[in-house]
């Protein structure tokens, strides 16, 4: 039973503005679906009193004193960007969004 | 490109529905640094030259949270009245837009490090509204991008975006509302009245400079309508870009007008983010609300839990400052104001300014007197807030300083206050310049009492029959003639004086 529709591949996809062909959606869907039902497979393992783990290290706490502490400059900052003007990164318009 | 809006009149509104409010407020903290790394946080630098590896997103850098961070989010959690999570963690929220240059915000989803709790606001005529907070929680800011070409027309088909991300990972909380209901027509009044309590919280904080024209604190006004009596909420709309008190007022009550004329024609609202526009006082469609589920939180795997010891909490709690609400009370018996003189003070925007003048010296009385109704008045004239005035507390005790010892009458004080207003410099130096100093020495006021006498001798004859209240008309004329610097008391003394009195 696949449990990873195609209009759900389609969905994930825009969310990642990834431009996908109508054979990549069955391809991606079928392989999606075995990783959802590899990670499944923990489900029959785990039981209720196990609480479900994000980190695998036992810490907590741990800060940042709140100093200032030397960044880059703006051209360093840029220069790796494919496109700047006026020390800003030059990006395309996400037409129709606004933050 | 203006279509026409329909609106209903606000009666009919709320004859039909009752509005639901939600706010989300955000406030940039006044830390140092960012949340997760050492770059300055300042306002209005050049563009990225406050930014390093981890607030860039650069593959490799890890974030570190800023302890003084957290402190004030636990401060703030523990000054709206909220429980403070024993064990929390940060998640990433994806999405796709520019202002983030990891591709995710870094916040917190269903475990805030502050949850449950009240901030009760008072709205103008002293009627309080408790209103439920449902949590505060962590997140960092958003660059800022500088949109150039296509609508604007200056660069014909060149649409693109320039990214400044200075303000990339500077600390913020939002503070979200639980649902606001049962405030029918005063709605849009307790929205204004929650965001200005809650801004004066923070300030009393210190946690945050408050700035809503800077962005520092900002709010986002969900409303949406029910009919009455109907058994669950209607849709609601986010309304964003509400940068002033006064908008937050007229972002919701615009917003129950277009959604109740909408809804009564039969159509529906659309769940979505729209932006105020402050000139023309209304809103206007923006991008379809993702859910939450597009965002894919998970847990942030590069911070570890925070978990607050009680200790630490207790500890937080003993730095809290008394609370604005109580100041008030507290002030109000101390100068012994009436509610009504409470509410003029509080509705001036007076009472730090009166506090803080009352330090500097002042009688509680007169620096109450100042404030609220000359320096009211210079603030509304030039259309600026209280504060903004360009005089200080202490400059405003010097004046009061001088009308109590008698150098300056209360009509000379005004003259000093407009010239410390203007730029003039400190009271003593106005009044220096403007030569504003109170007569008081006898010999130039004899000349000028003998020479009223001498010029109205009917006068003078009834005063020395003992017609005391005939002295009104020479003192008047002196203080014509010395153009109102003599101490109109001293001159009466010298008159009757003078007629053997
Ligand atoms: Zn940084």
């Amino acid at each position: 039973m696949p449990s990873i529709s195609r209009g759900e591949v389609e969905h994930l996809a825009r969310l990642a503005r990834l431009a996908v062909t109508e054979d990549e959606v069955d391809r991606f869907a079928a392989q999606l679906d075995q990783i959802v039902q590899a990670v499944a497979q923990v489900g029959q393992v785990a039981d209720q009193d196990i609480p479900p783990t994000s980190h695998a290290v036992p810490l907590t706490n741990v800060f940042r004193r709140d100093d200032v502490r030397p960044g880059l400059s703006q051209q360093q900052a840029v220069a790796a960007a494919p496109a700047a003007e006026d020390g800003r990164f030059r990006v395309p318009r996400i037409l129709g969004e606004e933050a | 490109m203006t279509t026409t809006v329909a609106l209903m009149d606000y009666a009919d509104v709320i004859a039909r529905f009752d509005p639901v409010l939600g706010l989300e407020v955000h406030v940039e903290l006044s830390t140092n640094t960012k949340m997760f790394c050492g770059c300055p946080t300042v306002f209005g630098g050049e563009p990225n030259t406050q930014v390093c590896p981890t607030c860039l997103g650069l593959p490799g850098s890890l974030p570190v949270v800023n302890e003084i961070a957290v402190e004030s989010a636990i401060r703030i959690g523990l000054a709206l009245n909220c429980e403070i999570a024993e064990w929390c963690r940060f998640a990433r929220k994806n999405y796709f837009y520019p202002d983030m240059p990891k591709n995710f915000q870094t916040s917190q989803y269903d475990e805030p490090i502050a949850f449950d709790g009240w901030l009760d606001v008072t709205l103008d005529d002293g009627e309080v509204v408790r209103v439920q907070v449902e949590r505060a929680h962590m997140e960092e800011d958003t660059g800022k991008s500088l949109h150039v070409g296509g609508a604007t027309g200056r660069i014909h088909g060149a649409d693109y975006s320039l990214l400044d991300y200075n303000r990339a990972g500077v600390p913020l909380i939002e503070i979200v509302t639980k649902p606001i209901t049962g405030t029918g027509e005063r709605a849009p009044e307790v929205a204004r009245a929650y965001v200005a309590t809650l801004r004066d919280l923070l300030k009393a904080l210190d946690v945050s400079d408050v700035r809503m024209d800077q962005g520092s604190l900002r709010c986002d006004a969900n409303v949406s309508l029910m009919e009455k009596d109907a058994p669950e909420f209607g849709t609601r709309t986010e309304t964003k870009n509400v940068n002033s008190l006064r908008s937050v007022e007229r972002a919701v009550r615009y917003e129950m007008t277009r959604q109740a004329a909408l809804l009564a024609d039969g159509g529906s609202i659309l769940q979505e983010t729209r932006h105020f526009e402050e000139a023309s006082g209304t809103t206007r469609g923006g991008r379809r609300k993702e859910t939450s589920e597009d965002y894919r939180y998970f847990p942030e795997p590069d911070l570890v839990p925070i978990a607050p010891s009680r200790d630490w909490v207790e500890r937080l709690r003993t730095t809290l400052p008394e609370m604005p609400a109580a100041r008030r009370k507290r002030i109000q018996e101390e100068w012994s104001l009436t509610d009504l003189e409470l509410r003029d003070l509080v509705n001036a925007g007076a009472v730090d300014l009166v506090a803080a003048t009352v330090d500097a010296g002042a009688s509680a009385a007169e620096a109450r007197s100042w404030w609220v109704s000359y320096l009211s008045q210079q603030a509304n004239n030039r259309s600026v807030e209280l504060g903004e005035l360009p005089i200080t507390a202490g400059q405003v005790a010097r004046v009061i300083a001088l009308v109590a010892d008698g150098s300056l009458t209360n009509k000379l004080a005004r003259e000093v206050v407009d010239g410390v207003l203007a730029g003039e410099g400190e009271p003593d130096e106005v009044v220096d310049r403007r030569g504003l100093k109170v007569v008081s020495d006898d010999s130039a006021l004899y000349a000028a009492v003998d020479e009223a006498l001498a010029a109205q001798p009917d006068v003078a004859e009834k005063i020395r029959d003992g017609k005391v209240a005939a002295a009104g008309a020479i003192v008047g004329a002196v203080m014509k003639a010395t153009k109102g610097q003599a101490d109109a008391k001293r001159v009466r003394e010298l008159i009757l004086e003078r007629c053997g009195g």
